[in-house]
C-alpha cells in the first residue's frame, strides 16, 4: 500500500504538536526567574501528575485494581525496588482478575 | 559525590547536573522493564492502526516520530478516510498538554545544559522516563542524560512493536487479560512512594487525586492528568505562601 500524502501530513503535524508540548514547558520555565515560589511549584508537579495518573485507575477501577494497588505500595515501601513493584502489580491483577473475574 | 539525603528543597545546584553516557545507560537500564510492557501495548497499537486504515509503515512512522501512546490511541479512534487532519492534530495537542507541566518540572535541571542536549532530550520525554528521571534527580543523582537514555529504549521498543503489530495485523489478544495494562500504574505508584516528602505533600496529593478522579469521570479525553497536576501543584505553593 502506498502511503497517502494526507496521512503523512497528519503524522508530521502530530509530531510538531507533540514536540511543541514537550519543549514548551521546558522553554517557558527556563525563562522564568527562579524565585522561591516558582521553584516550590515545580517541585510539587511530579507528585501531583503521578497522583493524577493513578488515582482514576485505582478509584474507578474496582476491587481488583484497588487490591493490586495496595500490594504494589506495600512492596514499594518495603523493597524500594521498581521492577519488583511492577511485577507485583501485573501479577496481582492477573491473579485477581482470574479469581474475582 | 555524596548523595543528598533530605529532599526538603528542590533547588538543584546547577553545576552538579551532569550529562554523561553512564547516566543515559542507567536511564535505559531502569526503563527497560517499562519498555518491555510498552512492547505489548505497541503490538496492540500496530494492530489497531491497521484496522483504522493506516499502513504498517505509516503506523511505524507515527510511533517513531510522535512517540506518545495515549495520543496515538485517541487519534486511531478519530481516523477516517479522508484523514480529518485538523481534528487529529488538535486531539494530539490536547492529550499531550500535560507535557507542558512535565517539561516545566525538568527545567531546573536542564537550564545549564546546551540547547541541543535539552531540546533533544525533550523529544524523548514520555510519562514513564520523565517520572523515573524526576525520582532520580530528587535523590541527588542529577545526570540529565537519564531522560534520553530511558526515552530511547522506550521509543525503540514502541516503534518496533508497532511495526510487528502492524505487519502481523492479526487480532492480538487484549493486554488487559495479562494484567499488562496495570504495569504503568504500578510503576507510577511505586515512584510515588519514593516521592513523598512529608506532610506538606498531603493536601496537594489529595487535591490532585480528587480533581483527577472527577475530571476523568465528567470530562472527555485526558484532561484529568493536566487538571489534577495543576490543582495539586498550585495548592502546594498556595499553602506555602499563605
Amino acid at each position: 500500500m502506498r502511503p497517502e500524502w494526507q496521512t503523512i501530513i497528519a503524522i508530521l503535524l502530530m509530531t510538531l504538536a507533540t514536540y511543541a508540548t514537550r519543549v514548551g514547558g521546558l522553554w517557558l520555565a527556563s525563562r522564568l526567574p527562579l524565585s522561591g515560589r516558582v521553584e516550590a511549584w515545580l517541585g510539587y508537579i511530579p507528585g501531583a501528575i503521578l497522583v493524577s495518573l493513578v488515582a482514576p485507575v485505582v478509584v474507578s477501577g474496582g476491587l481488583v485494581e484497588a487490591l493490586a494497588a495496595l500490594a504494589v505500595v506495600a512492596v514499594a515501601l518495603k523493597t524500594g525496588n521498581l521492577l519488583a513493584s511492577m511485577l507485583t502489580g501485573v501479577g496481582a491483577v492477573l491473579i485477581l482478575r482470574t479469581v474475582i473475574g | 559525590m555524596p548523595e543528598k539525603t533530605g529532599r526538603t528543597e528542590n533547588r538543584p545546584a546547577n553545576d552538579t547536573v551532569t550529562f554523561t553516557l553512564n547516566g543515559a545507560l542507567r536511564g535505559a537500564r531502569m526503563c527497560a522493564p517499562i519498555a518491555a510492557s510498552g512492547f505489548a501495548i505497541g503490538l496492540v497499537f500496530g494492530v489497531l492502526a491497521r484496522q483504522a486504515g493506516l499502513g504498517a509503515g505509516e503506523a511505524t512512522l507515527m510511533s517513531a516520530l510522535v512517540f506518545a501512546g495515549a495520543a496515538q490511541f485517541v487519534v486511531m479512534g478519530l481516523w477516517a478516510s479522508p484523514v480529518p487532519v485538523a481534528t487529529v492534530v488538535l486531539a494530539t495537542l490536547i492529550v499531550n498538554l500535560r507535557h507542558l507541566l512535565m517539561g516545566a518540572a525538568l527545567a531546573p535541571y536542564f537550564t545549564g545544559l546546551s540547547r541541543l542536549k535539552a531540546y533533544g532530550s525533550a523529544f524523548f520525554m514520555a510519562d514513564e522516563n520523565w517520572a523515573l528521571a524526576m525520582g532520580e534527580f530528587g535523590k541527588g543523582r542529577q545526570d540529565a542524560a537519564f531522560l534520553i537514555g530511558g526515552g530511547l529504549i522506550m521509543c525503540a521498543s514502541w516503534t518496533t512493536s508497532t511495526l510487528i503489530g502492524g505487519s502481523l495485523g492479526t487480532a492480538i489478544s487484549d493486554p488487559a487479560r495479562w494484567g499488562l495494562d496495570f504495569a504503568f500504574t504500578a510503576v507510577f505508584l511505586a515512584l510515588l512512594c519514593g516521592m513523598w516528602r512529608g506532610r506538606r505533600d498531603l493536601l496537594p496529593w489529595i487535591l490532585a487525586a480528587a480533581v483527577a478522579v472527577a475530571a476523568e469521570r465528567w470530562l472527555p479525553g485526558q484532561w484529568y492528568i493536566l487538571l489534577g497536576g495543576l490543582a495539586g501543584s498550585l495548592a502546594g505553593v498556595a499553602r506555602r505562601a499563605a
